[in-house]
C-alpha cells in the first residue's frame, strides 16, 4: 500500500514537473527564436505569425485565442507591430496572466530606442507608426535588449528557473557579441553602401551595420509602388550606385525585379524572421548570419 | 595667644575645606551635566550615522545598478535628447498606446439608385442601407473603446445618420462594459449591445463586405439587427479546439428586438402594428418575457492557411402581437478563410461566409384590422452566402447570393418583411488604405411583392483616429 502511494505520488510529481514547463506564446518567429534561446528546455513555445507573413496583417484566428488562454507568458514586439490583431485576441483570451502590465505580458520594445517616431500623427504620409518604426528586432543591438526583457520576465514569472534564464541570457548575449564583431567585420568593406528596400522596415539593421537603406520601392509606407516613384528611385539608385534591392517574402518581388533590370542591381531575398527563407530556420543568429553573408556577397557582385 | 591663633587656623581650614567641597560639588555638577550632554550628543550622533550609512548604502546600490544597467545597454545607441516644446509644434490630442482609449470616427456615404423610386420601401430594409436614390449617409459612427480599470473594458458606438430629409438622427448603438479578469474562462458583458447571433449581426457596417445588410437578417432581426439592453455571459471551453458558449439575456422591448416585444410601426391612423397586428405593449411581466440568446461557436485551422468557424445560435422570447405569443429564431453560420502563406498586407485571400435562419413567430389574432387577422404561426426562413476574393493588395471582389421565403400568412400581401425574395450582388471594393474604401455594388433583386429590381450603389468610407482591432 505504501509503495503504491509513493508510486502515485511520484507519478503526480512527474505530471506536475511536465506541466511546470512555462507555456510561452510569441507573436512573431523572431521573438520566438530569442525566447527559445532564453527559455531553453524550461519552456514550451508557440509562435503565432508565420515567418513568411506580414507581421502587421496576421489574422486574429480563434485557434490563437485558445493558445493565449493557456499561456503563462505572451511576448510581443509592441510599438504597434501587432496592433491590428493582438488586442482582439487578448480580449477574448480570458487570461489574466497576460493582462497589460502583468509580468506575463512582455513588451519587448521596452528600453529599445525606437527610430522614426513621427513628430505629428498624420496619415497622409502613409501608414505611419505612432510609436516609431516597430521593425527593430532585426538589429542585433536590439536583439540584446529583447533578450534581456524576455529573461527578466521569465525570471519573474518562473522564479525557480531564474538562474537558468539568467545563464542562458549571458550565453546568448556573449555569442551575439562575438557574432556582432564578426558581422561588422564582414560588412565593414561596404560601409555606407546604399541598399534599396521595398518597405521601410530596415532602419535599425542599417544603423547597426553602417549601411544606407533609405530608398524604398513604396512611395509612402503601405502605399504600393507607382511608376513615377519607381522612376525616381531608379534615378537615385544610379546616382548613389545602389546595387542591391532587398525584398521580404511577403512583398512583391516582381516590382523589385523590374527596377533591378533597369539599374543592373541584384534582387536579394531577405527576411526578418527565422524560417522566412531556406537556411534561416536555425534561429536568430543563423538568420543574421544569412543576411550578413548574403548582403556581403551581393555587394561583392556575386549573383 | 596660641588659643586664638589655633582657633583662627581651624577656621581658615574649615573655610578652605568648605570652598573645596563647593568646588568639588560644582565640578561634579559640571561633569554630570557635561557627561549628560556628551551622552545625548553621542546618541544623536549614533542615530545620525545610522541614517547616513543607510543612505550611503542606497547611493552605492543605485550607482551599482546604474553601472550595471549602463553596461547592459552599452551597445545600444543613446536615446536622443528630447527637443523642448515650442508653440509651433503640433499638439497631439490622442495617440495610440498613450491615450486612455481608442477613439475613431467612421463615415460611410452611398451614391446610386435603383429602378424603384423609393428603394427603402421594399428593397433596402436595413437601417444602414442606402435610403434613397441619389445620396445617402446612413452610418457615421463615433467608436470609443478602452480599459476602464483592471476589471472592465468599455465600448461605445454612437451612430449619426441622415434621414430621407437629410435631418440627423442619433442613436446609442452600443454602450457596454466587458469583464477582463473573471476566473474559469468566463467573460461577462452588460449594457446595450448586439446579440451574439451568427456572424453578421454583431458586425458594424464598416466591417461589412457589402453596402447593405442581408435580407434574412433584416427579416428576422429588423432594420437595426438584434440589439438591446441586457447582459451576456460567455465561456471558453477548456478544449484544444476553440469552442465558446454564449448566453445573452435582453430586456426585449423595442424595435431593435424586432421579432419580440416590438411595438411595430404606426399605420395611417397612428395605431402601432407588427405583421399587420395591433401590438399590445404587454411589457415585462416576469423573467419569461426576457429574450434569451444562446450560441455555440467553434473554430479550427484546416491547414496553416485555412481557418473555419462554425456556429449555431438561437433567440427566444415573447412578441407583442398577442398576450401569450412567442417567437423562436434559429440560425447556423459558417465562415471559411484561406490566406496565402506569404500574404502581403493580408492579400491574397478567399473567404466564404454563409448564414441560414429559421424563425417561428406566433402571431396573435387582430379582428379589428382592416382585413381581420387570425392567430397564426408565421414561419420564415432564408440564407445568404458570400464569397470574397482579395485578389491583390487593396482589391476585393465579391459575390453574394440570397434567398428568403416563408409560409403563407394572412397579411402577406402588404408585408414587406415576408414572402419570397432573391437577390444577387456582385461587389468590387478598393481600399486606398486601411482607413478608406471605395465600393461599387450591383443588386439584382426579385420579390413576390415587387417583381424585378436593379440597383447600383457606390460607397465611400473613411475612418479617422484609432479604431480597436476586430475579431476574426
Amino acid at each position: 500500500m505504501k509503495t503504491n502511494f509513493s508510486i502515485i505520488l511520484a507519478a503526480l510529481l512527474l505530471a506536475v514537473v511536465a506541466q511546470a514547463k512555462l507555456n510561452i506564446v510569441a507573436t512573431t518567429p523572431d521573438l520566438g527564436a530569442i525566447a527559445k534561446e532564453i527559455g531553453g528546455d524550461a519552456i514550451t513555445l508557440t509562435t503565432l505569425a508565420k515567418p513568411t507573413e506580414d507581421p502587421h496583417f496576421v489574422d486574429a484566428k480563434p485557434s490563437f485565442i485558445v493558445k493565449l488562454n493557456r499561456a503563462d507568458v505572451v511576448i510581443e514586439g509592441g510599438a504597434e507591430l501587432e496592433i491590428g490583431w493582438l488586442p482582439a485576441l487578448l480580449d477574448q483570451s480570458r487570461n489574466e496572466k497576460l493582462a497589460a502590465g502583468a509580468p506575463g505580458h512582455v513588451n519587448c520594445a521596452k528600453g529599445v530606442p525606437l527610430m522614426d517616431v513621427p513628430a505629428t500623427l498624420d496619415r497622409s504620409r502613409g501608414d505611419i507608426h505612432a510609436a516609431g518604426n516597430p521593425h527593430y528586432i532585426i538589429a542585433p543591438s536590439n536583439a540584446k535588449i529583447v533578450a534581456q526583457n524576455i529573461a527578466a520576465a521569465l525570471a519573474e514569472v518562473d522564479a525557480k528557473n531564474a538562474e537558468t534564464y539568467r545563464a542562458n541570457l549571458q550565453k546568448f548575449t556573449a555569442t551575439l557579441d562575438a557574432k556582432i564583431t564578426e558581422w561588422q567585420q564582414t560588412l565593414a568593406p561596404f560601409k555606407g553602401a546604399s541598399v534599396v528596400a521595398y518597405h521601410d522596415s530596415w532602419p535599425y539593421f542599417a544603423r547597426d551595420f553602417g549601411l544606407k537603406i533609405e530608398l524604398y520601392l513604396e512611395p509612402k509606407p503601405g502605399v504600393p509602388p507607382t511608376p513615377s516613384h519607381l522612376a525616381e528611385v531608379i534615378m537615385k539608385m544610379k546616382k548613389e550606385k545602389a546595387q542591391v534591392i532587398i525584398v521580404d517574402p511577403y512583398l512583391n518581388r516582381r516590382t523589385a525585379e523590374t527596377v533591378a533590370r533597369d539599374t543592373g542591381a541584384v534582387v536579394l531575398d531577405v527576411t526578418q524572421f527565422p524560417g522566412g527563407l531556406k537556411g534561416t530556420e536555425g534561429g536568430y543568429i543563423q538568420l543574421e548570419d544569412y543576411l550578413v553573408n548574403a548582403l556581403a556577397k551581393a555587394f561583392a557582385g556575386e549573383k | 595667644m596660641s588659643g586664638t591663633a589655633q582657633a583662627k587656623e581651624t577656621n581658615e581650614v574649615e573655610q578652605l575645606k568648605q570652598q573645596l567641597r563647593q568646588m568639588q560639588e560644582g565640578f561634579e555638577k559640571v561633569q554630570r551635566e557635561q557627561s549628560a550632554q556628551i551622552n545625548a550628543l553621542t546618541q544623536k550622533l549614533e542615530a545620525f550615522t545610522r541614517v547616513q550609512s543607510a543612505a550611503g548604502e542606497n547611493q552605492k546600490l543605485a550607482a551599482q545598478l546604474e553601472a550595471e544597467m549602463a553596461s547592459s545597454l552599452s551597445n545600444a545607441p543613446a536615446i536622443p535628447e528630447k527637443k523642448p516644446w515650442s508653440p509651433a509644434d503640433t499638439l497631439t490630442v490622442a495617440r495610440a498606446g498613450s491615450a486612455y482609449m481608442n477613439m475613431s470616427f467612421d463615415a460611410m456615404m452611398v451614391a446610386g439608385g435603383s429602378t424603384m423610386s423609393d428603394p427603402s420601401a421594399q428593397l433596402q430594409l436595413g437601417d444602414h442601407d442606402p435610403i434613397k436614390n441619389g445620396f445617402s449617409l446612413r452610418n457615421a459612427e463615433i467608436a470609443l473603446d478602452g480599459a476602464v480599470d483592471p476589471y472592465f473594458k468599455g465600448f461605445a458606438n454612437i451612430v449619426l445618420k441622415l434621414d430621407k430629409n437629410n435631418q440627423t438622427d442619433i442613436e446609442l448603438e452600443e454602450a457596454y462594459a466587458q469583464s477582463t479578469s473573471l476566473p474559469a474562462n468566463l467573460q461577462v458583458k452588460a449594457g446595450q449591445f448586439f446579440a451574439a447571433f451568427g456572424r453578421s449581426n454583431a458586425q458594424h457596417p464598416h466591417q461589412w463586405a457589402f453596402v447593405d445588410a442581408p435580407i434574412i437578417m433584416t427579416r428576422a432581426f429588423g432594420p437595426d439587427g438584434l440589439r438591446n439592453i441586457g447582459a451576456q455571459g460567455s465561456w471558453l471551453l477548456p478544449l484544444p479546439l476553440f469552442t465558446e458558449l454564449t448566453l445573452g439575456v435582453f430586456d426585449g422591448q423595442g424595435s431593435t428586438m424586432f421579432g419580440f416585444r416590438n411595438p411595430g410601426d404606426p399605420d395611417a391612423l397612428g395605431v402601432d402594428r407588427f405583421h399587420g397586428r395591433q401590438t399590445l405593449n404587454i411589457g415585462l411581466r416576469g423573467p419569461q418575457d426576457l429574450v434569451w440568446t444562446p450560441r455555440i461557436a467553434s473554430s479550427f485551422d484546416l491547414t496553416e492557411q485555412q481557418t473555419v468557424v462554425l456556429g449555431a445560435s438561437a433567440a427566444f422570447g415573447p412578441n407583442d402581437t398577442g398576450a401569450d405569443t412567442r417567437t423562436q429564431i434559429y440560425g447556423v453560420d459558417l465562415y471559411w478563410k484561406w490566406k496565402a502563406a506569404d500574404a502581403h498586407e493580408g492579400f491574397p485571400y478567399v473567404s466564404w461566409q454563409t448564414e441560414a435562419l429559421y424563425e417561428i413567430l406566433e402571431a396573435g389574432a387582430d379582428p379589428t384590422a382592416s382585413t381581420p387577422l387570425p392567430a397564426e404561426t408565421l414561419r420564415d426562413w432564408g440564407c445568404y452566402s458570400q464569397v470574397l476574393w482579395g485578389f491583390k493588395p487593396r482589391w476585393v471582389a465579391g459575390l453574394r447570393g440570397e434567398y428568403a421565403d416563408g409560409n403563407t400568412g394572412t397579411f402577406d400581401a402588404n408585408d414587406v418583411f415576408r414572402g419570397e425574395r432573391e437577390r444577387v450582388s456582385p461587389v468590387l471594393t478598393f481600399y486606398p488604405s486601411e482607413f478608406s474604401k471605395i465600393r461599387l455594388q450591383y443588386n439584382y433583386d426579385h420579390g413576390a411583392l415587387f417583381g424585378n429590381a436593379h440597383s447600383i450603389w457606390l460607397q465611400l468610407e473613411f475612418l479617422l483616429g484609432a479604431h480597436g482591432a476586430h475579431k476574426f
